[in-house]
């Protein structure tokens, strides 16, 4: 079991006049309509807990107004909560004073934006230095490292160019690489790659997942988009009205979906591409005939399943352990949910 | 019904009380803190009759290089260019050589003094809707209540001279710089500003990172329009001692002579109409990075 980077433990953020005096009546159970009609407040993110695994890409998903994009901006307080605690590496955040969380905003996590929030009068490479040169990084170092970003994210050549010059996809890479460049150990993306157009989504998913693998960063995505939660996480959490509704890997938000909100959700999907054959083998004693690996997807594993003997094959680990077995029928019955 | 045909206004005794205790009051005031005041604004004093002292003393041709040079530094335009050294050139050839470097030390000067204490209240005002609700009002009056009515006071205060002279252009110059660095600030993009916070910059590393920089097409407009108002301000400033082209112009005014206050006037224009392009050019330059714009 990995360690558990960043904590949020009961959190309430409540915008209006005097959010404290309403927070013990939200505790209390009021519910997010009755705040707004009695007492003209809004509930923006409503007792939400959630522990964010080091390493790996936590996604939280949800439609605009579920209070996603709030909930990534409490982690490094661009936003102050109502009530609950953040915890990075077991530091409390909230009690961190304006010269700690600075440097929390320095070293330890950088954000990646919707609208980019590139800095339209610096030029790309200076951008990407950008928080190399809030850090007080000297200059020659700042440049060496936001050159290598630059090349990462496969921009050579553009580093000369003003933001407003290039792309909406260009420009994300910008904000990707200038993310990258300081070295955090936490990526916060907000809606990163929701103002891209498909086909450059695809591409920026790719470049995200390649990085990834060798950089192990902790990454929170948020997004609305289920096909980008599914590819990119390895942890999702789904919100609605500001409070946690299912949390889980990609397996139990398809197949076990907690209510029929997310049920809706996972409808349209296409499940034969996400649902592994882990997720559905039902421990036996022990097995013969052909076996497969237990992260394979249904997609691929049907053929083998059709023209396996009894249409059933065994499933195995990555140490080639035996997991359990699949039927063809258990196959179909889930693709059809 | 004569109470409703005639405002009941304080009656006049009352009222010439009052004003006689505010001018007493006044030149109680001015007496105690006339001197101090005199002596705070000195090295601006000294300043202004070193930068004339230059102007006056250099050879015109050099003037006139530098007034190229300054011009196409600024509009990097030969247009703009030749048309300064072409206007100082007949400027010199009408004999008003020297009062119009006088009036280029004032306005220079005022300029210079709008600045340094414009931009920083521009910037005060931006960070607080309070500072903007009760700058506001002031920069208002300044910029409406008639000159001569300021004048007085300042009279009062300093007497005849440069630095009432300048302090009254300055009054009348000041508002659009400070409103428009207010203006600039607040337009700054808040995803731009949200980005350099969550990277950790700090409230002086956003204000001369990302604000100001991102502000300073506005903050040029507002020194051009600053430049604009201290040069119309020439020939009021001229009836309280200050030297320049607006000199000529009031002698026309009591004398009727209407050459000599065309000549001046509109030497005062050319001046207005190179300080603009120069500085608006300029300010367009500061916007280059928008060029390639609405590409997505």
């Amino acid at each position: 079991m990995t360690e558990t980077k960043v904590s949020i433990k009961n959190l309430y953020k409540i915008f209006g006049k005097s959010p404290e005096k309403m927070l013990p009546l939200v505790q209390k159970g009021l519910s997010k309509s009755d705040l707004l009609d009695q007492h003209n407040h809004v509930l923006g993110i409503d007792n939400v807990s959630l522990e964010i695994p080091e390493k790996q890409i936590q996604v939280v998903m949800g439609l605009s107004g579920s209070g996603k994009s709030t909930l990534i901006r409490h982690i490094n307080r661009l936003i102050e909560p109502t009530g609950g605690e953040i915890l990075i590496d077991g530091e409390d955040v909230l009690a961190m004073s304006e010269t700690q969380l600075r440097e929390l905003r320095r070293k330890k996590t950088s954000m990646v934006f919707q609208k980019f929030g590139l800095l339209p009068h610096r030029r790309i490479g200076e951008n990407v230095a950008y928080g190399l040169n809030i850090q007080g990084v000297p200059e020659d170092e700042a440049n060496k490292r936001a050159r290598h970003w630059i090349d990462r994210v496969g921009l050579t050549g553009y580093e000369d160019h003003y933001p407003g010059q290039l792309s909406g996809g260009m420009q994300q890479r910008v904000g990707l690489a200038r993310a990258l460049a300081t070295d955090a150990e936490i990526l916060l993306m907000d809606e990163a790659f929701s103002a891209l157009d498909p086909l450059i989504r695809f591409d920026m998913q790719s470049i995200l997942l390649e990085l990834q693998e060798e950089l192990h960063k902790t990454i929170i995505f948020i997004t609305h988009d289920l096909d980008e939660a599914l590819r990119l996480g390895e942890n999702i959490a789904i919100l609605r009205d500001g409070s946690m509704i299912q949390q889980g890997d990609a397996q139990e938000i398809v197949l076990k979906p907690a209510d029929d909100y997310i049920a809706d959700f996972t409808k349209d999907i296409n499940r034969a591409k996400v649902i592994q054959l882990r997720a559905l083998a039902k421990p036996v004693a022990n097995f013969d005939g052909p076996t497969l690996r237990g992260a394979t997807v249904l997609d691929e594993a049907l053929s083998t399943l059709a023209q396996a003997p009894d249409q059933t094959v065994g499933v195995v680990n990555k140490a080639g352990e035996l997991l359990g077995a699949v039927t063809l029928k258990d196959a179909i019955e889930a693709l059809h949910g | 019904m004569e109470f409703l045909m005639e405002f009941p206004a304080l009656g006049r005794r009352t009222l010439s009380g009052m004003k006689q205790a505010v001018d007493e009051a006044f030149k109680a005031f001015s007496r105690t803190y006339g001197e101090a005041l005199e002596n705070f604004f000195d090295p601006l004093l000294q300043f202004l009759i070193w930068l004339e002292k230059l102007l006056l003393a250099a050879p015109w041709p050099i003037i006139l290089v530098i007034v190229g040079a300054l011009s196409w530094l600024g509009s990097r335009s030969w247009k703009v260019t030749i048309g300064a050294v072409a206007a100082f050139v007949v400027i010199g050839i009408f004999d008003m050589w020297e009062d119009t470097m006088a009036t280029l030390a004032i306005i220079s000067v005022a300029t210079l003094v709008c600045i340094v204490v414009g931009i920083p209240l521009g910037v005060l005002m931006s960070r607080s809707d309070r500072t903007q609700g009760i700058i506001t009002p002031i920069l208002d009056v300044m910029q409406t209540i008639p000159s001569f009515v300021y004048l007085i006071p300042v009279v009062m205060l300093l007497g005849i001279g440069k630095v009432p002279g300048l302090l009254a252009v300055c009054i009348y110059a000041l508002p659009p710089i400070v409103r428009l660095t207010n203006l600039g600030i607040r337009l700054v993009d808040k995803d731009v500003l949200e980005a350099a916070d969550a990277f950790g910059a700090s409230p002086r590393q956003k204000l001369l990172g990302v604000q100001v920089p991102l502000a300073l097409p506005n903050i040029f407009a507002g020194i051009n329009q600053t430049i604009m108002m201290a040069l119309s301000m020439v020939v009021i400033a001229s009836m309280i001692g200050v030297k320049g082209l607006g000199v000529p112009v009031l002698r026309a005014i009591s004398n009727q002579y209407l050459a000599l206050g065309l000549m001046n006037g509109l030497a005062i224009v050319a001046l207005a109409i190179i300080f603009d392009r120069v500085t608006q050019s300029y300010g367009k330059r500061l916007q280059a990075y928008r060029q390639g714009h609405g590409n997505d």
